[in-house]
Order: C-alpha cells, then sequence, then structure tokens
C-alpha cells in the first residue's frame, strides 16, 4: 500500500483497532518498569502498595495464614489497576506510533543530487546533506530534505505529510517556496537549497511528535501532577495514621485492607489517565492535521484571549466577487450587465470572471466568442486604470471612480449625482465600486463586495460566548474595513494593517495580559508569529514563517485556528473534569471500606454501610474492583475528550461541576452496588 | 431548640452581617495608608515609633523579607515571654507570689501565645503573675493578632497588585494594625466589659467566709480520701477587663482565668456573653470586605463571606440540635426546654448561657480560631462535640481567626480555583491571576503540613504509654481527647477537649511544636504564593473567566473545603466521636 492511503487509513482508524489494541497491552506490562513508573507518582504508589499486598500473601501462603482468597483477589485487582493506568497511555500512544512507522518509511534514505560549486552535479545519500547545501530534483524524485526553492517550479505531492494527494505548486520567490523531505516532485525540476540538518528536519519533528518521544509536561500538567502528589501524600498520612487509632481501637488492619484503602482513595482515575488526556490532545490536533510542536502550544491555545484573524482567505473568501449592477439614471440595468459583462470577457482576474457570472445569472448573458467581431481587448495599465474592450465601434471600459469620471470629463460629460451617492454606499457597506463607461458616457457602477465565508458569525459568535475577542486584521481603509468587521461580527478590527502593526498590536494585546492567536504565511508574519502566544504557519507558506510559528497547519486553512482553540480547551477541560471526578469519587469508597474494617469489631459502625453491602470483604474488594474498572471505563473519554460546548465560564462550570461532581459523588455508589451484588452472585467473598 | 435560640443566633448573624462592612472599610484604609478619623491621635505616635525604631516607613519589603521581619518579630517576642514566665517571682506585680512557671510549661504557654493559640495548660489565678499576665500574655494578644491580620492583608495586597515583587512593610504594616485596629476597639470594649461587672484591678485575691460551709471529699496524693469542710473561699481577681477584649477581638481565647469566659468575672451577663461573640467574628468577617474592596471584585469578597456563613449555620445548626436533643441514656429524665430549665445536655454548661449560646459560643469559638470557651466542650454530646473538632479541621476557615481565616481560605480558594478552574477550559485564575504549579505546590504544602502534624502526634499518642495515659475516659472518646488536642494546637485554636491532662512533658513539647508548625509552617507557603501572585500580570476578565462570586463559587468553595477537610478526617473521626455517638445511642458511654 502507498504511504498516502496508509496515512488516510490510520487518521481514521477507530479507537478499538486490534493492531493499536494488541500494541497496547503488550507496552502497558513493559511500563511496569519501576523507572517508568516512578515519573507517575499516584500510580507508584499503587504499583508499590500492589507489590506489597504480594509479598504478604506469599507470607501468608508459607505460613498458612488463611483468608488466601480475598488477600490474592485484592492483589491481583490493585495489580490491573496499574496495567490499567498505563494500557490508557499505550492506548493513547498507539495511534502515534502508527503514524510515526509510516512517516518513517518516507524518511527512508534516499539519493540526493547535489550541486558542486563549479555546477556539476554528484550523487550523495540524503542523510549527508547539511544546511546550505544545493540540490536538483526532478520529476519523480523524493526532496532529500526540508529546503527552499531557489529556481524553478513543480508540482509537489506533499501526501506523505499532509494526507491531500492533490498535487501542490512550490516556485522559487515569494511565499510558496518552502519544501518538505520525503515530498515528491510530480512535474519539472528545481534546485533547492537545503535549510536544515539530518535529524532536525520537519519530518524527524514530527515523528517524534506523533511518537510522543519528544513530549515534556505542559505547565499545567506539571501543577496537577503536584496537586496529585500531594493529595496522594495526604491520604497516605491518613491511612497511616489510620493504623495507631486502629489499634487503639482494638481493631487493627490487614495490610491488605489498608493498601485497598489508600489505593481507593489516592486519585488512581485522574492519576491513571493524565498522560493519555495530554497524549490524546496532540492526537486530535494531527487528526485534524494541525502539527504542534510542543504539548505547551496545545494547552496556550485554551488559553487564548484573543485571535487576530485575516480578512481575506479566513473571514472572506479570497477574492472579491460582483454582486450587483447599479445602472446610471436612465439607463437599462440589463444593457448595463452587458457592456460590463462584454468589457470583462477578456478579463481573467477573479473580480472580472464574477462579473461575467453575475452577468449570466441576472440576464442569462452567455459569454460570447468574441473571435467573429473585431474586438481589441485593452489590459489594465497602471497608466489609465482602466480596462475594457472595443468592439463594433462601442468603446466600453471599467475602471475606479477617479479613472471613469477623468474619462467622461474628457468627454464633455459628468458622473451623475444620483450614481456618485450610489458609489459613495458601495463603499461603505465595505464593497468596491467599479463604474463602466461606454464612449465617454458612464452607464452605472458594479459593487464588488468581499464574500463573507459561510457561518462565520456563528463561529464568531461562540468565541465570543467563550470570551474570546476576535480581531480582523486587514489592509482596507478603516471604512471598508469597519463595513466588513459589521457584517462577518467579529468583535474589532485593525484596518490599513502593515506587517508591523500586527507585531504592535500583539505586543499592545500580551501587555495587557492577553494571550494571542493567529495565523500567518509569509515571511514578514514571520515574528509576528513567533510572538503570538499561538502562532499557526500554513504549511502552504514560507520555511521562515513555519520555524517562528508554533503549529503548522497542513490543510493551510487559516479558519482552523477556531478548532485549535477548541482542542486546546478540551484538553484542559477534560483534565479537570477527571480530576473533579476522581476526588468526588472518594466519598463513596470510604462509605464502602470505613464501616467493613471497623464493623467487625463495632458493629454500630454498620450503620455507615449505607450501600448495604454483603459483607466486609465484599465491600472492599468491590471498591478496589470499581477503582480498577472506573480506569478502564473512562479511557474512550480521555481520548475523545469531554465534549466541548461554547457557552460562558459560568455556565460551562456549573454544567462540568454537575456532571463530574455531583456525578462523580453518585456513580461509585451504584458502581460499587453493582459489583457486590455481582461478585455476591458469583460467591467468590 | 427553642424560638428564642434561634432568634438568637439568627440576631447574632445579622449583627456580623452588619458590622462587616464598616470593619472591612476600616482596615482597607487603615492598610492602604488612607486618611481616618483616627489620624489626628495616632499618626504623631506612629511617625514618633518610626523615628525611635529607625524603620523608614516608605520602604516596602519583598515576601522573603517580609516573612523574615515576621519570625523575628515572633522570635524575639516568644523569647520574652519565656523570660518573663521563668522569672515572675523576681518581677513585679506579683501580689499572690506565684513560684516561677516551670520550663515546660513555660516553653508550651510562650509558643502557644506567640502563635495565637493561647492552649493553656495552666489555670491562669494560680500561675501566672499579673505582671505576666499583662506585659506578657496581654502583649502578645495584641502582636499575635496584629501579625495575623497583616499576613491576611499581605495576601490580599498579592492578589491585587501586579508586576511588582514588593508587599508592603511588616513594621508598618503591624504598627498600624495595633494602633488603628486593635487599641482603640479594645479601650472601648474594657469599658462595655467593665460596665458589665467585669473586674479590673490589681489587688491580691480576697478571702472571704462561706455563708453556708459544706463538706468535700478529697482524695490526698497517698490516694485515701478523706473529709473536710471548707469554710473559706478565695476570690480571684486583677486586671480582666483589659485583657477580655483582645481574648476575643483577637481570637486569641486565653483566658485570665481558668474557667475562661464560663467565669463570672469574665462574662457576667448575656450581653457580655454577646457582645464577646460578636468581638470573635469582628475583624474575620470584616477582612472578606477588605478582600473584596481591595482586589476590586467586592462581590468575591461576600461569595467567600457566604462560604463561611453556611459553612457556619451548618456547625452551629448541628451542635444546636445534638446538645438541645440531651443525652438519650437519660430517657426518664425531663430534658425539655421550659420557662424553668434549658433543657437538652446542660453538663459542662451555665446556666446564664443556656443551650444556644453555649453551643454558639462554641461554634464561633472554633470556627474562628479563638479558643475561648463558655461552656466545656468535653462534656458535649458526641455529635456536639465532633463539630467543633470538625470546624479545626477543617483549618478555621469560617471566618477563622484574625487574618489567619482569610489566609486559610485563600489555600483552599487557590485548591478549588486549580481544580474546577481547569473545567471552564482555561489555565485556572483567580481574579487575573494564573494559578501555576508554583502556587499549587505552596497550596498543597500549606494543607500537607497541617495533615501532618495532626494526624502523627496524634496517631503516637494512641499508642505510646506517655499519650494514653493523660486520657481520662477510655475509648473513643479518649481518642477524641488526644485529636481534639492536636488539632486544636496545629489550627491555633486553644481550646480543649478538657479531660485530657496536657501539662505533661510530652504533651506541653508536643502540642508547642505542633502550634508553631501550625502557624509558621503555614504562613511561609502562604506568603509564597502572595509574593507569586503579585509578580504576575492581570489577565481581564471576559465571559470565559473563572467566575469567583456567586453561589456557585461559594458552593464550589465549600465542597472543596469539605471534601478535602472530610477525605482527611473522616477515618479518625468515624474511631472517635461518631463511634462514640453510636455507642451511646446503644446504651454505652465511657
Amino acid at each position: 500500500m502507498d504511504p498516502v492511503a496508509q496515512i488516510g487509513q490510520i487518521r481514521k482508524k477507530s479507537l478499538a483497532d486490534s493492531a493499536i489494541l494488541s500494541r497496547a497491552v503488550v507496552d502497558s506490562f513493559r511500563k511496569l518498569n519501576p523507572r517508568t513508573m516512578v515519573k507517575n507518582p499516584v500510580m507508584f504508589v499503587v504499583g508499590v502498595g500492589a507489590a506489597l499486598t504480594t509479598i504478604q500473601l506469599g507470607w501468608n501462603v508459607l505460613h498458612h495464614a488463611g483468608g488466601f482468597s480475598f488477600g490474592l483477589q485484592i492483589t491481583l485487582w490493585l495489580w490491573f489497576t496499574v496495567l490499567f493506568a498505563n494500557f490508557a497511555e499505550a492506548m493513547a500512544e498507539g495511534r502515534g506510533k502508527a503514524q510515526a512507522d509510516t512517516l518513517r518509511k518516507s524518511r527512508a534514505e534516499t539519493e540526493a543530487h547535489r550541486l558542486r560549486t563549479d555546477g556539476s552535479v554528484e550523487v550523495v545519500a540524503s542523510s549527508k546533506l547539511r544546511s546550505g547545501d544545493i540540490v536538483v530534483v526532478s520529476a519523480g524524485d523524493f526532496i532529500p530534505g526540508d529546503g527552499e526553492v531557489i529556481e524553478g517550479v513543480a508540482s509537489v505531492d506533499e501526501s506523505a505529510i499532509t494526507g491531500e494527494s492533490a498535487p501542490v505548486i512550490r516556485e522559487s520567490g515569494g511565499d510558496r517556496s518552502a519544501v518538505t523531505g520525503g515530498t515528491r516532485v510530480l512535474s519539472d525540476e528545481i534546485k533547492v537549497r537545503i535549510t536544515s540538518n539530518p535529524g532536525e528536519t520537519f519530518l524527524d519533528r514530527m515523528i517524534k511528535l506523533v511518537e510522543g518521544a519528544s513530549r515534556q509536561k505542559t505547565p499545567n500538567e506539571i501543577a496537577l501532577n503536584i496537586l496529585l502528589a500531594g493529595l496522594t501524600i495526604i491520604f497516605l498520612l491518613a491511612v497511616v495514621t489510620l493504623q495507631p487509632f486502629a489499634i487503639y481501637s482494638g481493631a487493627p488492619q490487614s495490610i491488605f485492607v489498608l493498601v485497598s484503602l489508600l489505593v481507593c482513595l489516592i486519585p488512581t482515575t485522574i492519576g491513571g489517565l493524565l498522560s493519555a488526556i495530554g497524549i490524546a490532545g496532540m492526537d486530535r490536533m494531527i487528526q485534524r492535521n494541525v502539527i504542534a510542536m510542543s504539548g505547551r502550544a496545545v494547552e496556550a491555545s485554551g488559553d487564548v484571549d484573543v485571535l487576530l484573524l485575516d480578512k481575506t482567505g479566513t473571514i472572506t473568501l479570497g477574492n472579491r466577487a460582483a454582486t450587483q449592477f447599479f445602472p446610471a439614471p436612465g439607463v437599462e440595468e440589463a444593457y448595463l450587465a452587458d457592456a460590463a459583462q462584454l468589457s470583462s470577457l477578456a478579463d481573467e482576474t477573479p473580480e472580472g470572471r464574477s462579473i461575467v457570472v453575475l452577468a449570466k445569472e441576472r440576464y442569462h448573458l452567455r459569454g460570447r466568442d468574441l473571435s467573429t467581431h473585431a474586438a481589441t481587448f485593452i489590459p489594465f495599465s497602471a497608466q489609465t486604470r482602466m480596462s475594457g474592450v472595443d468592439l463594433d465601434g462601442r468603446s466600453i471600459r471599467k475602471g475606479a471612480l477617479e479613472a471613469i469620471s477623468r474619462l467622461t470629463s474628457n468627454h464633455g460629460n459628468g458622473i451623475p449625482a444620483e450614481l456618485q451617492v450610489c458609489v459613495r454606499e458601495i463603499s461603505n457597506a465595505g464593497g468596491t465600486p467599479l463604474l463602466v463607461a461606454e464612449s465617454g458616457r458612464v452607464l452605472g457602477a458594479i459593487a464588488l463586495t468581499d464574500i463573507v465565508k459561510g457561518g462565520m458569525k456563528e463561529r464568531f459568535d461562540h468565541l465570543r460566548a467563550m470570551g474570546i475577542r476576535t480581531m480582523m486584521i486587514t489592509g482596507d481603509n478603516p471604512l471598508t474595513a469597519a463595513a466588513i468587521a459589521r457584517q462577518a461580527g467579529v468583535d474589532d478590527f485593525l484596518a490599513e494593517a502593515k506587517p508591523e502593526d500586527k507585531m504592535a498590536l500583539i505586543k499592545r494585546e500580551q501587555a495587557k495580559g492577553k494571550l494571542v492567536a493567529m495565523t500567518g504565511d509569509g515571511t514578514n508574519d514571520a515574528p509576528a508569529l513567533a510572538q503570538a502566544d499561538v502562532g499557526v504557519a500554513m504549511n502552504t507558506g514560507t520555511q521562515a514563517a513555519k520555524e517562528a510559528g508554533n503549529m503548522v497547519d497542513l490543510d493551510s486553512n487559516p479558519t482552523k485556528l477556531i478548532e485549535i482553540v477548541e482542542i486546546g480547551k478540551q484538553l484542559l477541560i477534560t483534565r479537570g473534569a477527571l480530576t473533579t471526578f476522581s476526588v468526588a469519587n472518594d466519598v463513596a469508597k470510604y462509605f464502602a471500606i470505613i464501616p467493613a474494617m471497623f464493623a467487625g469489631a463495632f458493629p454500630v459502625l454498620d450503620v455507615l454501610n449505607v450501600m448495604h453491602l454483603h459483607t466486609p470483604e465484599s465491600a472492599i474488594l468491590s471498591a478496589v474492583i470499581f477503582n480498577a474498572l472506573i480506569i478502564i471505563a473512562l479511557i474512550p473519554l480521555a481520548l475523545r475528550g469531554v465534549r466541548y460546548r461554547p457557552l460562558g465560564a459560568a455556565a460551562l462550570l456549573q454544567r462540568n461541576l454537575l456532571i463530574y461532581g455531583v456525578g462523580g459523588i453518585i456513580a461509585p455508589f451504584i458502581g460499587i452496588k453493582f459489583i457486590d451484588v455481582f461478585l455476591t452472585y458469583l460467591r467468590v467473598v | 431548640m427553642t424560638a428564642n435560640g434561634w432568634f438568637q443566633i439568627g440576631l447574632y448573624l445579622v449583627v456580623i452581617v452588619l458590622i462587616t462592612k464598616p470593619m472591612g472599610v476600616f482596615m482597607t484604609r487603615v492598610f492602604n495608608r488612607e486618611k481616618t478619623f483616627l489620624d489626628p491621635i495616632f499618626r504623631p505616635i506612629e511617625k514618633l515609633i518610626y523615628r525611635l525604631t529607625g524603620v523608614d516607613e516608605k520602604r516596602e519589603m519583598r515576601w522573603t523579607e517580609y516573612a523574615v521581619a515576621m519570625l523575628l518579630f515572633s522570635g524575639v517576642s516568644m523569647a520574652v515571654l519565656y523570660v518573663i514566665e521563668r522569672t515572675q517571682k523576681w518581677l513585679p506585680l506579683n501580689p499572690q507570689k506565684f513560684a516561677n512557671v516551670d520550663p515546660a510549661l513555660a516553653f508550651g504557654t510562650a509558643a502557644s501565645f506567640t502563635t495565637n493559640t493561647n492552649w493553656q495548660a495552666y489555670s491562669g489565678e494560680s500561675t501566672m503573675s499579673y505582671f505576666t499576665q499583662m506585659a506578657g500574655l496581654a502583649y502578645h494578644n495584641f502582636v499575635s493578632a496584629a501579625v495575623g491580620i497583616v499576613l491576611a492583608i499581605v495576601v490580599i495586597r498579592g492578589i491585587a497588585r501586579k508586576e511588582t515583587d514588593k508587599l508592603g512593610n511588616f513594621w508598618v504594616d503591624t504598627t498600624r494594625c495595633l494602633l488603628w485596629v486593635l487599641l482603640p476597639i479594645c479601650v472601648v470594649g474594657s469599658l462595655v466589659f467593665v460596665s458589665q461587672g467585669v473586674v479590673q484591678n490589681l489587688k491580691p485575691y480576697t478571702t472571704v467566709q462561706l455563708i453556708e460551709p459544706h463538706t468535700v471529699q478529697v482524695t490526698g496524693t497517698d490516694s485515701k480520701t478523706t473529709t473536710q469542710t471548707v469554710t473559706q473561699q478565695v476570690i480571684a481577681q486583677g486586671p480582666v477587663a483589659s485583657q477580655e477584649v483582645i481574648k476575643e477581638f483577637g481570637t486569641n481565647g486565653g483566658g485570665f482565668f481558668g474557667a475562661n469566659s464560663a467565669h463570672p468575672f469574665e462574662n457576667p451577663t448575656p450581653f457580655s456573653n454577646f457582645f464577646q461573640m460578636v468581638l470573635i467574628f469582628a475583624i474575620p468577617s470584616g477582612l472578606t470586605y477588605t478582600l473584596g474592596r481591595m482586589t476590586g471584585s467586592q462581590r468575591h469578597g461576600w461569595a467567600v463571606w457566604a462560604a463561611m456563613a453556611f459553612l457556619f449555620l451548618v456547625g452551629v445548626t448541628t451542635v444546636y440540635w445534638a446538645e438541645a436533643k440531651g443525652n438519650p441514656l437519660l430517657a426518664g429524665t425531663d430534658q425539655h426546654a421550659s420557662a424553668s430549665q434549658s433543657g437538652g445536655n446542660m453538663e459542662g454548661k451555665e446556666v446564664r448561657f443556656g443551650i444556644a449560646n453555649s453551643t454558639l459560643f462554641a461554634t464561633a469559638t472554633t470556627d474562628a480560631s479563638c479558643g475561648a470557651v463558655n461552656s466545656q466542650h468535653d462534656s458535649f454530646t458526641p455529635i456536639g462535640g465532633m463539630v467543633p473538632l470538625i470546624n479545626i479541621m477543617l483549618g478555621e476557615v469560617v471566618f477563622g481567626g484574625v487574618g489567619a481565616g482569610l489566609y486559610g481560605i485563600f489555600v483552599f480558594v487557590v485548591l478549588a480555583v486549580f481544580i474546577a478552574g481547569l473545567m471552564v477550559g482555561r489555565t485556572p485564575e483567580y481574579l487575573g491571576k494564573k494559578i501555576e504549579s508554583y502556587d499549587v505546590k505552596m497550596a498543597m504544602l500549606a494543607v500537607l503540613i497541617l495533615t501532618f502534624t495532626i494526624l502523627t502526634f496524634s496517631a503516637v499518642s494512641v499508642v505510646k504509654p506517655y499519650g494514653t495515659s493523660s486520657i481520662s475516659n477510655p475509648g473513643p472518646h479518649g481518642l477524641s481527647q488526644i485529636l481534639y488536642a492536636y488539632v486544636s494546637s496545629t489550627g491555633n485554636n486553644g481550646s480543649a477537649l478538657g479531660g485530657l491532662n496536657v501539662n505533661t512533658m510530652w504533651y506541653n513539647t508536643t502540642t508547642a511544636v505542633a502550634q508553631l508548625l501550625g502557624r509558621f509552617f503555614m504562613i511561609i507557603p502562604v506568603l509564597a504564593i502572595a509574593g507569586s501572585l503579585a509578580k504576575k500580570k492581570i489577565v481581564p476578565a471576559s465571559a470565559g473567566t473563572f467566575p469567583v462570586t456567586g453561589g456557585l463559587f461559594s458552593g464550589l468553595l465549600v465542597s472543596t473545603i469539605l471534601i478535602v477537610g472530610a477525605l482527611t478526617f473522616f477515618p479518625a473521626l468515624s474511631l472517635g466521636p461518631i463511634l462514640e455517638h453510636l455507642l451511646m445511642n446503644a446504651g454505652k458511654v465511657f
């Protein structure tokens, strides 16, 4: 199977894919290595507890002490708890590893045609290339390393990285000069200056990222780990000191019971799933074809306060389009449309084409083949600032207000007042007015307007509800910018923006304590991308832009910034929700275990056994089993993330507290009772 | 439970609500060094103090400097008290000719008063000279309270300020707190107490002939019981009124007499009793308003207040219910409230206060880390006695000690915001300050130190003979007694579950260590958080910001306090008061 199809397959693989599953099972045993375990303090304590009960079990067997079945079951379930947590992490890593394998194939050693200084070509292995080398890549060759096209133009298959099978154009100069090692030239020949050393290429970094090899704990994750470690120590203290209290009360406890209580109390649910949540967050980015250079960037995207969005291509469709004809007094609209279409037939710009289309839609005017007529097309020139056509004695011109008014005044005509008002209105509404004149007499105006992409207003409303301000960046004049901003529903805009303005704006917002996210592709975006807290570079962009940003969008879709923010938030919410759930669970576990521990010595304490668990042994075992199974049960949630809803913080908090806080208190009561009934039915205790 | 009882509890809460804003506004002005009506009197004195001590009042400190100044000040003050106790025999104002206090007790008492605990392993009227009471103990009542308050102010400044490492000047804050906040009310309050009959003199104790001599059984050192006829009574007295106000107003709790606020010379009338309870909550409640005012989010201040008020109401309702219900083992006795009796469990309670005012006092004194008592907590029913215990276990954050309550609840706010804050999809923020790993680490450290101290000392005490030999009642009540001792010491409360003989080498030393750990090892991490927060930028609030106002936040805060507290101490409680309660219902008492 070719790598492209493979990547596509992996991206679509479900959570329960058997290959990933079996690999994860093996990995969960491999992760029992104490040196790996110690990185996760909560699960390490469970591991030590399980080891302790194992030793005690062995001692009991040697000394023919009773209670073997109970001790064995507790010990087994404690080990399961550790394994389940390892399994969760292995599952999260699984998809990344499969993806990395495929990417590694693309990285396989290729031959490079390196240019010597004298102009001759030598063949070297791609791994020998150094930054600054110049290579020639012909049709059918793999590009041997990351670099910049310095000569020529070629169509390149980048599917190995982007998963997108349609080839892209790469050419020297401009913003589409960057090429990535491991992609393949389909046609033509290009000269590439290599910009990275072996092992540091984009592909290398991507492999490390999807594999999780270079994964470092993010700031929030570190803070959360400290909290979990702290809670673990508190519960360790509570359980260790419980034994003296129990001895004082004349009811000392066995090591099985004490370890069970400890493991049930410490936050194993979140402790077991924490790293899986982080890996899955990165993975969700990758599924959306966004490569985040660090987990920190993913996390920061949840904190973003301001989104800087370029108008063109992000908020509006790339080009303006004709949307309406405004005839001058005494001119038929159809006549204006006809003249406008004629003048635009040879105009290959998107605006020109949109005029032809509009005339066709409104008046069924078909594009005509003008070769039979004696038609002369007048292309746009900087001097006249007009374009048009001369045919059959008609001289049709279209252009901006100043150009056409100059033309008509040469013929002694003026622009009718009504039309002037109309032109101003078009401008005020954010459009660009184009005037059409025939033989020195103005026929009317065409309104070219920015087309706001569908659904943008709703998305901005969502963002606003989330407390995120959107800001449109445009080179348009303030009047036009204001009109589009209003139409698109953004909160603010920066008009007549130059690249350095963007930079200043980011710094200004950051000084106010806000986090800023932006997208960019050009070299002149690079400083701003680097300055922004979340800088998403387009894959079609220049190498400089890709280096500066902390994420690369392989689809080069600037609107994706909004999804990135949502993924970041989802990651944080999932962590918070499972932490809350984990801590809330403890209430029920106390009510299961404490009466079970002491009801023997003090039967009155059985009133605390609110779940009416069958026997002390089944109560303790049920709590331990619930504690282990809940990790498995929550793996899908950890990997998928808590469903994110664009709500205000207060509403979101209320909702999540209700589900994961209150739910976290109630769920184990039901779960433990159910397991107890089941265990009693099986007669295992 | 009676309508009159509920009315008094309700009236108390209303008065607390009413004084919260004035107290809060006044303290804000004092610590922001804004104009107050007391400036003409105190400003010259303040300036003179700085001139004499060479304090530069303009110079602000980093948190570490602030901590060092505070520790130095407390250390020196503690040493001075120790020396006074050890030399009181040779010092003036000792009409009863009390001997020097023995080293373990002197050390314990010095630690206890320095840490605002006021745990007393002695009876004042038979141990401490007037000089020790006034120059040693009362001095600490003022300064330990001032230290607590200024630390709370530093925490508030840490939240309110941005991008600075300066948090104020310890000497200036403490001086202003003493002069503006504590002294004036103590002067006025003392006169109020005198008007109620609280004594204030420096006379030797008066010996009076009993009108009705009576006989008592006395067990001598040789364990032989003899019958003696008592014809005389020694009436202890002294400068009580001047000590009484700061005892409550500074949430100190160390009584002039061993019987504390149950003694008629300390707390003679229902009004004096009410006034004492109001004094206990005055500053802690006012500080929540100061928090709101200084951070610019008055609604946050009230949200914190509401969380405290909720926990207070739950507590007082539970104790009141438990005590009013009476003792189930006295089923044949009339325990109903009537015109002629208070009803309920009156053991260890003053008849002039009755059930409602005894339980209200017990709740208030343990919610705040006051420790003054007007009834014997040891004689409460198991559940009634468990509530004061839990109040202290929760960290005394229900209004809490002066300052200590606010910085204590601040730790829980940090934890609540961090755990739940993630659920809004942002890095947790508290009033615009991001809560990061350093802050979480310090908050956890503060919680850990309290837990560690309480549980470790208690665990050792229940299995070692030098611990268990002090217990007066075996079984679960004995466990409660030991737990209460360390909970009260670590929480710097100072009230005791009586019964336990704490004037032993083991208890004097360990409770003192617990008090010092509970005070200073709590303060240092809290100061560190304040320092870390002050350095941060303030993220402007938006619709996506975690809300720290309103009922949702108050509820979250209450749940965090309850869950952290309950989860930590539930096992110990289940073997102590809960078991005792269940056994009592089953007919077994200790």
